[in-house]
């Protein structure tokens, strides 16, 4: 977990709680630290907490137990409208009785800018978002990703250091949500900020962030940059949130040279690498990305343990191929493979035999 | 222009496919509009029709035959031949004792004495006392008449018969307005002592506007808390809040009598902690602040409800993001959650207003003589002096400015900005 006190984070839960009703913790525990310019995802289910966290850094919830520090000061007791937080809300909040000029010179009429300054800027974030001409409309005169542009604007307008974002992008449709999600990356690097984002849309997360903060019933299972927490997760709760993921059932065997021998429950040995467990005897769940399973014999080195697998399902879609097989008695194991020449297409009922890299294979939990 | 694929206009292809559509809706809401032609338009027109016409001198109607029968129309003729202002002679003597003549045998002086007595007070009892004899009248008219009772040579009274001579009359108004037709047919202010509607129209419009003020200001926190309350609380809330709708409004204003009366549980509760001394008793009831606290306590849900529905609508990210951005809690009120309660305080507002200018229960209970409103001279004119036509001018009046105050506020906030719920 983040180490507490370091010198250079920029924003620090320390062993933050929260209770709404004095009985239940919707935050359990949670630490985490961020430097200065990064671009934080917290991804969870629904209910994990995501947005309370993000309340009680704007202020908006006191955390129940525990220390917050922005930039080294505690910010318990800063009221909300002098932390100079950003925020931007899922459903963007913005005013409906003032124009798009009007919302974004709001922030900074209340810190007393000259007019001729806060035009300047108005006119200047617009740029920065590409909404140059619509500052004379109303919020509902707005498409739905141009109020999120302005939303964002506005978060911007005032140069917070920090910006918060809670499931910005949820109300989008996809091909929007993608430019959307380029165009913050975009500009977050560009002025440099500090975000923190939340979202329950994985690919949003992977995209976007620097590191990810995987939230599960009020604690951070995973808190690490993209590539290793899809390739590495820590946990299972972990492998099954992000990305898709085959997992079968077992009981450890043995572990020998960093390798563990896994008798699954629906027949078979197979090779793993051991991550949640340490000794012979105990029960696991491992997991293996469909990507990352060969069907090749050419592929799979002699020695590598095999498993008998039938095919069920064979789907075509378009840049890749998703086979679905029944592997150890379960019938949902998945293979994607991709769409090239060469690429063997499996036939439905036919057998065939498969296998992966023992890396690739995690033992996680049970 | 457009077509249709089969070379129909467009217009009338979708007119047709419409009509359909159209006679069904119609035929939904003819039962309502059955009723309210029946029950509300209809009556409202006999009113406005009543306040500009009266026939109590110019026809009787036999209720047993249903036979109508001009009167007067000897007088009415002279009225035509001799302009305004002409002193009536011995011809218009005569047409009045005709005139009366026929009264007796319709036994109609007293509806006619009736209609004269609006105008000019104490003339009815000349009418039924000139009728009685009218058989014994001999020429020459003028000195038989006026023998009966000389204030048959008052100008007024003429005037008065003048003017009744024709149904249509806006006397009635002019009367509600608190003037009347000097004896050249010229307008003029009645005397300081009866001058009595404008006064209460005003004060029905001051007290309406107080009601409705206190009204806001009790209304809007409770209103707010309401809307931020957790669901279980703001139901408790609301239940309390309409309470005064599940007791009778007679047994409400009871009880506000019980309470604020000079004997009452205030001023007792008051007089035993000490706080004031027996002899200095307040009056808070049979006066204008009976009627005010009693009104506000009636029409207070009038104001929470559309206030609430407005507040819930409001989501609670609008506050947060602008003291996000650097609002105190109190810009962030004024500036952002203020403006957008508008519409329902103007609805609320109206509502409370127009029902508190027409309300007539309660200031009649608790109000005493300083308390009364407009609608309490209006009932008084219904039921007791009977004066119809100058009730009917009384509400038509009250119901012009409430349709101009509804005007001025769809010109100032715009009526489709109205949220009543
Ligand atoms: N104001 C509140 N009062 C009581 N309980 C609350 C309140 N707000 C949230 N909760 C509870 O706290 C838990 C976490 O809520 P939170 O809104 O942080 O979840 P989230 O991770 O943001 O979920 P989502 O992805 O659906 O937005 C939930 O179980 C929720 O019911
Ligand atoms: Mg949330």
């Amino acid at each position: 977990m983040a180490d507490s006190h370091t010198k250079d984070a920029f924003v620090e839960f320390d062993r933050v709680q929260k209770s709404y009703d004095g009985e239940n913790l919707v935050v359990k525990d949670l630490n985490l630290s961020l430097p200065k310019g990064e671009f934080l995802t917290m991804l969870g289910p629904s209910g994990s907490g995501k947005t309370t966290c993000l309340m009680m850094l704007a202020g908006f919830e006191t955390a129940t137990h525990g220390d917050i520090r922005l930039d080294g000061q505690p910010i318990n007791n800063i009221p909300p409208h002098k932390r100079g937080i950003g925020m931007v809300f899922q459903n963007y909040a913005l005013f409906p009785h003032m124009t798009v000029a009007e919302n974004l010179s709001f922030p900074l009429e209340v810190r007393k800018i000259p007019k001729t300054e806060r035009e300047a800027k108005v006119k200047q974030v617009l740029e920065l978002v590409q909404m140059g001409e619509f500052g004379g409309r109303r919020p509902a005169q707005l498409s739905g990703g141009q109020q999120q542009r302005i939303a964002l604007a506005r978060a911007l307008v005032f140069e917070a250091e920090l910006v918060l974002m809670d499931e910005p992008l949820g109300a989008l449709d996809k091909q929007l949500r993608e430019t959307m999600q380029f165009e913050i990356k975009r500009i977050a690097d560009d002025l440099g900020i500090t975000v923190v984002y939340v979202t329950h849309d994985q690919t949003e997360a992977l995209t976007m962030s620097d590191r990810v903060a995987v939230f599960e019933d009020g604690r951070i299972q995973q808190l690490a940059p993209p590539d290793e927490l899809y390739e590495s997760p820590q946990n299972s709760f972990v492998a099954q949130f992000i990305g898709e993921n085959n997992t079968l059932e077992g009981t450890v065997k043995e572990i020998k040279n960093g390798i563990a021998l896994v008798q699954l429950d629906g027949g078979g040995l197979i090779d793993c690498k051991p991550v949640n467990v340490t000794k012979a005897g105990e029960r696991t769940r491992v997991s293996i990305r469909p990507e990352r399973v060969e069907f090749n014999k050419d592929r799979l080195s002699a020695e590598a343990h095999t498993l008998k697998a039938e095919v069920l399902e064979f789907i075509y879609m378009g840049d890749i191929f998703r086979t679905r097989l029944r592997v150890a008695g379960k019938d949902d194991f998945i293979i994607k493979s991709r769409n090239a020449p060469d690429q063997v297409r499996l036939e439905p009922g036919s057998q065939v035999e498969i296998g992966w890299m023992a890396e690739d294979c995690r033992a996680l939990d049970a | 222009m457009l077509t249709t694929v089969g070379g129909k206009p467009l217009k009338e292809a979708l007119a047709h496919a419409q009509s359909r559509a159209k006679r069904r809706a119609f035929l939904l809401v003819l039962p309502l509009l059955a009723f309210i032609v029946v029950s509300f338009i209809f009556p409202i027109g006999q009113m406005l029709y009543k306040s500009v016409s009266n026939t109590g001198f110019t026809i009787s109607k036999d209720f047993g035959t249903g036979v109508s029968t001009p009167i007067m129309t000897n007088l009415a003729e002279w009225f035509e031949e001799n302009p305004q202002g002409t002193d009536p002679d011995e011809t218009a003597y005569a047409a009045l004792a005709a005139d009366l003549l026929v009264l007796r045998e319709l036994k109609a002086p007293g509806q006619a004495g009736t209609r004269i007595n609006y105008e000019l007070s104490g003339s009815r009892s000349m009418f039924t006392k000139a009728a009685r004899k009218a058989k014994k009248l001999a020429p020459p008219f003028k000195e038989s008449i006026i023998d009966l009772d000389e204030d048959w040579a008052d100008p007024s009274l003429w005037q008065a018969m003048r003017t009744a001579s024709s149904a249509v009359t806006v006397n009635f108004y002019l009367a509600a307005l608190d003037r009347k037709r000097a004896d050249d047919g010229s307008v003029e202010m009645v005397p300081e002592n009866r001058q009595v509607y404008v006064t209460l129209f005003k004060r029905t419009l001051i007290l309406s506007l107080m009601i409705t003020v206190i009204c806001f200001f009790l209304a809007f926190p409770i209103a707010h808390l309401m809307a931020t309350l957790p669901m279980r609380k703001s139901n408790l809330l609301m239940i309390l809040v309409l309470l005064p709708f599940w007791t009778s409004l007679l047994v409400r204003t009871t009880s506000w009598m019980i309470v604020l009366q000079s004997q009452g549980v205030l001023n007792d509760a008051m007089v035993a902690t000490g706080i004031l001394a027996d002899e200095n008793r307040i009056q808070m009831m049979y006066n204008q602040t009976g009627t005010v606290i009693a009104m506000t306590h009636i029409l207070l849900p009038f104001m929470v409800l559309p206030l609430y529905s407005v507040m819930s609508m409001i989501n609670p990210s609008y506050v947060r993001a602008a003291r996000s951005m650097g609002a105190t809690s109190w810009t962030a009120f004024r500036r952002i959650y203020f403006p957008q309660t508008v519409p329902g305080i103007g609805a609320g507002a109206l509502l409370v207003f127009i029902l508190s200018v027409g309300y007539y229960i309660t200031p009649a209970l608790v109000g005493g003589a300083d308390g009364q409103l407009i609608s309490n001279l209006i009932a008084f004119h219904m039921t007791k002096s009977l004066n119809w036509s100058l009730a009917a001018a009384l509400a038509a009046i009250l119901l012009g400015a409430v349709l101009l105050l509804y005007w001025l506020y769809d010109r100032l906030i715009g009526i489709d900005n109205l949220k009543l719920g």
